[in-house]
């Protein structure tokens, strides 16, 4: 069984192209969520490859682990510790990244030339393999409760372990006890009465328009400017606050180009 | 095609990883170029599998994913808390060991 068959010849040279561009993306994105979605790009076709080899169990594991619940935790800590953080230009080693580039090239020529003047046998393939348990899943679990079965109780004990880890890290004790909204609301009056520049009443919601019904609109003041309050400080730190572009009012034709330009000014304002 | 293909493929992609883990800063990203040297191992594995017509690469290979879900919980775990106190997600910035 020297060669494959045309459609996983097809197979592997259209995935292998999508996950070395994957690959590529992951380390070069600007943004950690379009590297996640590489890395996930990455997995899929690494699940393809998988079944395409005769790992059907593995490639519905590596979809499921993998691309389900891993990156779906990783999304998930991206949210919980902000989407903006970038990386840092600053090197803690002069010339690392530089450095960095000819050493991993030597290693990967390094590991290609192995495989290449290895004296890899013939591929057997796994459809003896498979059948002698009546299938993928059976052979495997066959395996795994007899060989590995140490294995497989230990790795039992790791996710344990790790679960109870990931709790305690992540555990915070409360210190102080909690503020009631009641409690929070004399403190605002206070610092109000001190002469603090405190809203008394909250802050303003995001606007809700015709044209866009989400969080990142800001609220129109009564003179038609847009309210920097009522954005999410995230989203404007992050610079993603969409501009407002009010229709002209009807029959006012002088007016309506007096409101535009100022709608266009607070714009400005809001992008800042 | 020889599915020798498949072995260059994992190299491949095991050393785009390791490069990611030496040139990017952020904890998050280096943490999933090593998810990809640990997929990189796996393809080996599988397609070590198919060569030799034995499901063991097949079984190690999802041991490594167990290992690899449990790296993931953990290690997000400690980014948390890292971000917690300082405030950032640079792997720079975790340098109170050194002094």
């Amino acid at each position: 069984m020297g060669n494959t068959g045309h459609g996983e010849t097809f197979l592997f040279w259209v995935g292998s192209i999508i996950s070395i561009l994957g690959a590529l993306g992951l380390i070069f994105s600007k943004k950690i969520v379009h590297a996640a979605l590489c890395l996930c790009t990455v997995m899929l076709c690494l699940a393809f490859f998988y079944m395409a080899q005769g790992a059907v169990f593995l490639g519905v594991v590596q979809i499921v682990v993998y691309t389900g619940a891993v990156m779906m935790l990783f999304l998930f800590v991206l949210m919980l510790i902000g989407i903006e953080s970038q990386d840092s230009l600053v090197e803690t080693i002069r010339g690392q990244r530089w450095l960095a580039v000819p050493f991993v090239l030597a290693f990967g020529f390094v590991l290609i030339g192995v495989y290449a003047h290895a004296n890899l046998p013939e591929f057997v393939g796994t459809d003896a393999a498979n059948a002698k348990g009546g299938g993928n899943v059976q052979s495997l679990a066959l395996l795994l409760f007899s060989r590995y079965f140490w294995a497989f109780e230990v790795s039992s004990a790791v996710l344990i372990t790790s679960a109870t880890g990931a709790m305690v890290l992540t555990h915070r004790e409360r210190t102080v006890p909690r503020k009631s909204q009641r409690e929070i609301s004399i403190e605002r009056f206070e610092r109000w009465g001190k002469g603090e520049k405190v809203s008394l009443t909250g802050l303003p919601n995001p606007g809700v328009y015709a044209q866009h019904n989400a969080v990142d609109t800001p609220a129109l003041l009564p003179d038609g400017s847009p309210s920097e309050a009522s954005v999410n400080a995230t989203l404007r730190g992050r610079d993603t606050v969409r501009g407002f572009r009010p229709l002209p009012l009807p029959g006012a034709r002088r007016n309506g180009a007096a409101v535009a330009s100022r709608g266009d000014a607070g714009n400005e304002e809001v992008s800042q | 095609m020889n599915p020798d293909n498949y072995l260059y493929l994992s190299a491949i992609l095991f050393t785009l990883g390791a490069l990611g883990v030496l040139i990017r800063r952020n904890a998050i990203v280096v943490f999933m170029c090593i998810e990809l040297m640990l997929n990189a191992a796996n393809l080996a594995f599988v397609t070590f599998s198919r060569m030799h017509g034995a499901l063991d690469g097949q079984v190690i290979a999802f041991f490594t994913m167990v290992v690899a879900a449990a790296e993931v919980v953990v290690g997000l775990a400690i980014i948390i808390s890292v971000f917690r106190t300082r405030r950032s997600a640079s792997v720079d910035d975790a340098n109170l060991l050194k002094y």
